[in-house]
């Protein structure tokens, strides 16, 4: 997991919502800050946080590092497959998104698999400032690397 | 070299957890950050922060990054998935329960709590009608029979303030969980040490850390932890699930999942009541809380055995320690403190109230005064202090004798603390004699 975020740099955002209020949208804007590539998935939008939307993950026309999943469990499955397909890094499904299923055809498929995670918290737990809010990070550490 | 993260013990995190070297400056204590507001990089950083899009330090009534230290080590040591301190443990209990309820609802509580936590779940009560359900938490059918669809949340303590009733507290758990409320467990009197409620189902937990946590007397200061695993979109939430005015329309806990309380909690609630934490306040109990296991181990076994040796003594008449082998709340000791059950206990005089005014008078060494859980040994006599304008029966009601004296052991010398009691034990049956 930790890997995934250090490394990545392209993250497909399938489900990113066009609301600023939404959670997909949070993550969005905070991959953006912290120097993401963030290219949304999303077959009602047109344009989110300035980037071209594309409907589906096999339209995208660059290599993606991550695919970042805000959907239903019940289409991660046919995500899966489409993220095999396309040569993704890696398939991270958010909080909730919960699929044993498309955890299985990512993994056949030679993806890293991280399920009912947070991104934007596993990066502000490494490398940002989820410890000014509060929360435990689980970082035990003495020494300043 | 990617390998699995260790899983560090109690006392590497009560020393570590939450705290990095300063990476600006490398000071290894942590800084007291004693500032009231932080220089914003650019405006879309300020926007972003403001719209709690980016986790960013704004100002010290909602967050400083010396108080956020303490409670990632508090979260961390209770399990949870992080906190928000607050000025005082009351602030933090007013702060849950106003976050929680709504006006119609219920609470189921239990009848055996800290005086001062009774009081203000009253006024609350009457303030934001509200409805307390005061439940005998001994009684193994008391919450079971206190709760209804109206109940919006559980409350006890670990260990009761001053009765020493010990929480069933996956039982409790149990009962809010059918009927889709938070089990919330002040977790005072036993520390994340000798308990940690979230392990046994309780959802969220409230601490006083002026006692144990800070440990030296020196800090009013308070604490909400989340488990982070209550649904609040369960339909009975609308206050954390619906869109929050205060944020356009934002929902805390779809948008920021098992962190949502939290969220909430600290930049609606917190906000609006302002009873925060001070930096330098948080310094303290960082320091505090490194030596918590340590002390804990202490304060222990001298409570034990002070309990023993004034259970063997005449002129007294119970000795209400939950770790003593005839306690009733022995199996749940063994249970849920197997580690020790704290060093706040009360025993009673057979002189009475008149036995307890001399009892406290003849004492030197231990200090008459309105608090627990410090170095120091401390010594109060409810009948002549806190419960003073009740009469007998109501004392009674109140779980209250009039010769009740409630101890909290300090890390003195078992044998100086016995040798100062002996002296007030004597003074109390001289005033039996005479009465």
């Amino acid at each position: 997991m930790q890997e995934i975020v250090l490394n990545a740099r392209t993250v497909a955002i399938v489900g990113l919502s066009a609301s600023e209020l939404r959670a997909s949208h949070f993550v969005g804007y905070y991959l953006q800050r912290h120097g993401y590539r963030v290219i949304p998935v999303n077959p009602n939008e047109e344009l989110v946080l300035g980037e071209r939307v594309y409907p589906r993950l096999r339209d995208v026309p660059e290599r993606i590092d991550v695919v970042d999943v805000f959907r239903d469990p019940a289409a991660v499955p046919e995500i899966a497959r489409e993220a095999v397909e396309v040569g993704a890094g890696a398939l991270w499904l958010q909080f909730g998104v919960i699929s044993p299923e498309g955890a299985r055809i990512a993994k056949e498929g030679g993806l890293a698999v991280v399920m009912d995670r947070c991104l934007k918290v596993e990066h502000a737990r490494l490398l940002g400032r989820m410890h000014w809010m509060g929360f435990d990070t689980g970082v035990i550490a003495g020494s300043r690397h | 070299m990617d390998e699995a993260p260790r899983d560090f013990g109690f006392n590497t995190r009560a020393v570590h957890a939450g705290q990095r070297p300063d990476p600006y400056t490398g000071a290894s204590a942590t800084p007291i950050y004693q500032t009231a507001g932080f220089v914003f990089e650019d405006t879309e950083s300020a926007s972003a922060y403001f719209n709690l899009q980016e986790y960013g330090n704004v100002y010290s009534r909602i967050m400083n990054p010396t108080v956020a230290a303490f409670e990632e080590r508090l979260a961390n040591l209770e399990g949870g998935v992080g906190a928000v301190a607050f000025a005082s443990g009351l602030a933090a209990q007013a702060a849950l329960f106003f976050a929680l309820l709504e006006p119609g609802d219920r609470i189921a509580v239990a009848k055996a709590l800290y005086g001062g936590s009774t009081a203000q779940l009253n006024h609350l009560a009457r303030k934001l009608q509200i409805t307390v359900d005061w439940v005998d938490m001994d009684d193994p059918d008391g919450w079971r029979r206190s709760v209804t669809t109206e109940t919006k949340a559980l409350f006890a303590e670990t260990i009761a303030n001053p009765g020493g009733n010990v929480l069933d507290i996956s039982l409790a758990a149990a009962v809010a969980h059918e009927v889709g409320a938070p089990l919330v467990v002040d977790n005072t009197f036993a520390t994340a040490y000798l308990c940690r409620p979230l392990e046994f189902g309780a959802d969220l937990i409230i601490h006083s850390a002026t006692k144990f946590i800070a440990g030296n007397g020196t800090t009013i200061a308070g604490a909400v932890v989340d488990s982070g695993t209550f649904d609040w979109s369960n339909g009975r939430f609308p206050s954390i699930a619906d869109p929050s005015t205060a944020y356009h329309g934002l929902k805390f806990h779809e948008t920021f999942g098992v962190y949502g309380l939290l969220m909430k909690l600290r930049s609606e609630t917190l906000r609006d009541f302002g009873a925060v934490l001070a930096p330098f306040n948080a310094f303290l109990l960082l320091l505090g809380i490194e030596s918590l296991a340590v002390r804990m181990d202490r304060h222990v076994a001298n409570a034990l055995a002070v309990a023993e040796w004034l259970r063997e003594q005449p002129g007294v008449a119970a000795v209400r320690h939950p770790a003593l082998p005839d306690s009733p709340y022995r199996s749940l000791v063994e249970r849920y403190l197997p580690a020790g059950a704290g060093s706040v206990f009360s025993f009673d005089l057979e002189s009475g109230r008149e036995g307890g005014r001399r009892f406290i008078e003849a004492l030197s060494l231990w200090s008459h005064l309105a608090n627990v859980g410090d170095t120091k040994s401390l010594v109060i006599h409810p009948a002549s202090t806190t419960h003073r304008q009740l009469s007998d029966e109501e004392l009674a009601a109140s779980g209250v004798a009039p010769g009740t004296v409630r101890l909290s052991v300090g890390l003195e010398d078992v044998d100086d603390l016995v040798w100062d009691l002996e002296r007030g034990l004597h003074a109390a049956r001289n005033s039996a004699v005479t009465a």
